[in-house]
């Protein structure tokens, strides 16, 4: 029976990892689309969340389908139950990704290219830090959940902060920006959005690492983080 | 956190009992081991067992065939004195008094602590009879008294609408649920205080099951039950502790859903998640 148990664990491990894995592809789409303004980028990050949402739901199914037959206990329990969390929150990860995609093609659509050479428009230079932060985030999480890695997984939710500090600067640049040039304001709205869906996936790797530092200790670390910082 | 390895527990068991993170230290323990060695002639079968199982709560102990769990509930009503092979060291106190005191009434101990067995084992009379028994060997007549009495137990064992038609029909034509409520009927009847069971479902399918878990859930808050099961579903289900023993000794001890979600040893996370060995 154990050996059917172990079968199954990890065939939700690889279904998981082969989710985040999709998400984390969809994240650097969202980079390059929005850094270059690239719409067709923009749209295969759209195409591929059919993907993501089809993974979403084989997760589940597998996880309610294991605690069904096996009835884990002990580390099985926490690692069927901490997937479930990963899952949900990457698939909300991979929405906020689509949602960037859309700002993007707003952005290309409404032509900023032109406003940008011909009226000044300015990019906020910390976009692409933001993103880097972010990926690191996410990458920490998943691969803490993969290695057992529980010093990573602490790191990933102290290294948050980083990511709310990009998105602090990325507000003091726009406003900067529409103080020189209050016509952009669509677009600074398009750009700020952006920084909030970054924002959140942060907080969502963040929810990761807290769920996989439970997978290794038993102890829910929720709301305990702060104290550590 | 990885788990704790095993010498670095036996250490601190050694330097400070009490001191030890894999056993919970109970307040309000109605019963107390204390340094219990137990030997069949040679054979050592519990070693150095120290806990306490608290007052009106259900304790499950779990562990591998021979690990010594019905060696350790047979010592709480003395039904071991009944092997002469078996040597006890140690103390086990129940309400604070020494049941090897050589002025205990083994009888009287045996009416406070109760027991269920693995098979049922009504005796071949009438279910009334069946759940008085122990009235009547203590020399109560009074038909009212023993009317309310049985009524009452059975009430509780959760059997009563099921036979209060038949109460004077033999206990033998019951089905196997029926007989082993009868039985914790029987056992409630003389008022224990704690009840063991010694896997009191291992025989039953689960229909009859649900109904004994049902009824060991009732049955908490007035008794302190204390259920041997090798069926961890079950353990995790009904208890409020549970105590996992391997080859005498008492490895971990701790609430139940602490134990079923994050057990500190990975002798009982192998052994629960049934990677043992």
């Amino acid at each position: 029976m154990i050996k059917n148990l172990d079968l199954e664990l990890e065939k939700l491990k690889t279904k998981i990892l082969q989710l985040g894995s999709e998400v984390e592809k969809n994240l650097f789409r969202a980079e390059k689309a929005l850094l270059l303004l690239d719409e067709p980028i923009a749209q295969e990050i759209i195409d591929n969340d059919e993907e993501i949402d089809n993974l979403e739901i084989s997760v589940e199914e597998k996880c309610l389908q294991i605690l069904a037959q096996h009835q884990p206990v002990a580390r099985d329990l926490r690692f069927v139950v901490t997937v479930l969390k990963i899952n949900n929150d990457l698939e909300r990860i991979g929405d906020l990704v689509v949602k960037i995609a859309d700002r993007v093609i707003i952005l290309v659509r409404k032509n900023i290219h032109e406003l940008k050479s011909a009226n000044g428009v300015q990019f906020p230079e910390q976009f692409s830090h933001m993103f880097a932060e972010t990926k690191k985030m996410v990458k920490m999480c998943l691969d803490a959940f993969v290695d057992g890695n529980t010093d990573l997984a602490y790191k990933v939710c102290i290294w948050d902060d980083e990511v709310d500090k990009a998105k602090s600067i990325i507000r003091e640049q726009t406003e900067e920006i529409l103080q020189q040039d209050p016509g952009q304001h669509k677009y600074i709205a398009m750009l700020l959005s952006v920084s909030r869906s970054l924002e959140r996936i942060a907080d969502h790797a963040t929810h990761i690492a807290e769920n996989v530092i439970y997978m290794l200790q038993g102890h829910i670390v929720r709301h305990e983080i702060d104290d550590l910082e | 956190m990885p788990f704790q390895t095993f010498e670095h527990i036996e250490r601190e068991k050694q330097i400070m009992p009490q001191s030890n993170p894999a056993i919970k230290q109970v307040t309000d323990a109605i019963i107390e081991v204390k340094n219990l060695n137990l030997y069949y002639s040679e054979k050592k079968a519990l070693s150095n067992i120290t806990m306490g199982f608290p007052r009106n709560k259900v304790t499950a102990l779990i562990g591998p065939s021979g690990c010594g769990k019905s060696t350790l509930i047979r010592c709480f009503n003395r039904m071991n004195d009944l092997i002469d092979i078996i040597r006890l060291e140690g103390e086990i106190k129940i309400d604070g008094a020494n049941i090897h005191d050589s002025k205990l009434d083994v009888i009287e101990l045996r009416r406070r602590v109760g027991m269920v067995f693995q098979k049922w084992n009504p005796f071949p009379k009438s279910i009334y009879e069946n759940v008085i028994y122990g009235l009547r060997i203590a020399g109560i007549n009074n038909r009212k008294t023993l009317d309310e009495t049985a009524e009452r137990s059975l009430k509780r064992a959760a059997i009563w609408d099921e036979v209060k038609d038949r109460l004077h029909d033999s206990a033998m034509g019951l089905s196997g649920g029926q007989m082993q409520r009868l039985c914790i009927a029987r056992a409630i009847a003389v008022e224990p205080e704690v009840i063991l069971m010694d896997e009191p479902c291992s025989a039953l399918d689960p229909r009859s099951t649900a109904k004994i878990e049902e009824l060991i859930r009732e049955l908490q808050g007035e008794f302190t039950i204390i259920i041997v099961t090798h069926n961890m579903q079950q353990a995790a289900r009904v208890s409020d502790l549970t105590a996992y023993l391997y080859l005498g000794e008492l490895i971990e001890y701790g609430m139940t859903k602490k134990i079923f979600t994050a057990p500190l040893r990975k002798e009982t996370n192998d052994y629960i998640t049934g990677r043992f060995g």
